[in-house]
């Protein structure tokens, strides 16, 4: 396996910790964690903050029989919709939060245009997190961006003006950013994308299959 | 050098932090390893009202709170068996909790989590890194004591905060600055357990 050199920054780890991330980077955040020990140790090093920041901060009293309640409750098995459950497992290429939105399956891939092929996992409003299917040596259409998005490498990898991205790794782009990501020719290349706005695409053809794609 | 002196220093500072050190972390372990209901009672108490305390924060009425609360403080003794105070302190870990079970909430699908790191459970003892954790927490609520009031607030609203309203863009330039190298070393030390936890 190979290393992974593009990280989840420190500050959206930080806000993963603390609850203030769009679903759609969650995604991504989880995912990355999931194969990276040094993101998973900086997320629990931001834990660790909340939870020394929570233990001197102001509590609020709880009813008398709370913990009576609680005690009585200690011998059921807990219910899987409850702050118990476990957490998500791996499906193959798939990290476990990804494998979660899946259900366990394959993707279902829908054609994108030009042999790249999609699958939606979570709209919300402006954002939206998907698997982008690229096959070996070909191009992503010419894109710039509203607001931030994220791209992970699950399979093969991709490089464009700013680096190369291999199973692991993270591409952060924001608006500033007009990029051609090619994925590497031999394996295909599979990604799970996050944008917090719609893509801009450049070309004039993509962008009129734009609303077709949902991108 | 480092290295025998903190060897070195172990026994003192031990001595010092004991009480900070053992009592929580003594209570997580009691009921982790014995499934102790007395231990898991004075978790309780010290752990429910500052959970509440965080929900309501967030904008949640005191008896939705105090939903929260009991399954927050039912999935410490169900997931007891994960707990390692090598990498957490109990702290943070309920405070994970308690933060993943309210994204759950406020969302229609589930948060996406990250896979746990396989490990034993319960996770191997190992005194040194425990300590070590302990030290640099201490260290970190020193730092904390010593922001200004008003950085104080910011990082607290950045941690604590409601998460209806937050988001990425308003408050990243938090003021880390004064406590970033206590972080950092927190960081390289779990950065380093985990490794080693993955190489076993």
């Amino acid at each position: 396996m190979t290393q992974i050199a593009h990280h989840i920054p420190d500050e959206m780890l930080a806000a993963y910790a603390a609850g203030r991330l769009p679903a759609t980077f969650e995604m991504v955040v989880a995912a990355h964690v999931s194969m990276c020990d040094a993101c998973r140790a900086a997320l629990e090093t931001h834990e660790t903050l909340g939870g020394a920041l929570m233990e001197e901060a102001p509590g609020e009293s709880v009813g008398d029989d709370l913990l009576e309640r609680t005690l009585a409750m200690l011998d059921e098995a807990p219910a899987p919709e409850t702050a118990s459950r476990a957490a998500p497992k791996r499906f193959g290429i798939y990290p476990g939060p990804v494998a979660e939105a899946l259900k366990n399956a394959p993707p279902r891939w829908r054609s994108a245009g030009g042999g790249v092929k999609q699958q939606i996992l979570a709209e919300d409003g402006k954002s939206s997190v998907r698997l982008l299917y690229i096959p070996g040596g070909m191009a992503v259409p010419d894109h710039g961006h509203h607001g931030t998005e994220l791209t992970m490498v699950l399979q093969g990898a991709f490089h464009d003006e700013t680096g190369r991205f291999g199973p692991g790794d993270v591409e952060v782009a924001d608006e500033s950013l007009e990029h051609t990501p090619i994925a590497d020719e031999g394996m295909d290349c599979i990604c799970l994308a996050a944008t917090d706005a719609r893509l801009r695409f450049l070309s004039l053809l993509p962008r009129l299959a734009q609303p077709f794609l949902r991108i | 050098m480092r290295v025998s002196g903190r060897q070195g220093g172990w026994k003192q500072v031990s001595a010092e932090q004991d009480q900070e050190l053992t009592e929580q972390t003594g209570w997580m372990l009691a009921v982790r390893d014995q499934r102790d209901r007395q231990a898991f009672a004075r978790l309780f108490d010290y752990y429910a009202p500052r959970v509440k305390g965080v929900l309501m924060r967030s904008g949640m009425g005191s008896a939705s709170a105090e939903d929260v609360v009991q399954d927050v403080m039912l999935a410490v003794w169900h997931k007891a068996a994960q707990f390692d105070p090598a990498r957490a302190q109990v702290s943070g870990w309920i405070y994970r909790i308690a933060r993943n079970r309210q994204v759950d909430i406020a969302r229609k699908a589930g948060r996406p989590l990250p896979e746990e790191v396989e490990t034993e459970t319960p996770p191997e003892a190992d005194p040194g890194a425990l300590m070590a954790l302990a030290q640099e927490s201490g260290k970190l609520r020193q730092a904390l004591a010593k922001l200004k009031p008003e950085q104080r607030e910011v990082i607290t609203r950045a941690y604590l905060g409601d998460l209806t309203h937050g988001e990425i863009r308003e408050e990243t330039g938090l003021p880390l600055g004064t406590i970033k190298s206590r972080i950092r070393l927190g960081l390289e030390r779990l950065r380093h357990e985990l490794k080693d936890l993955r190489s076993e």
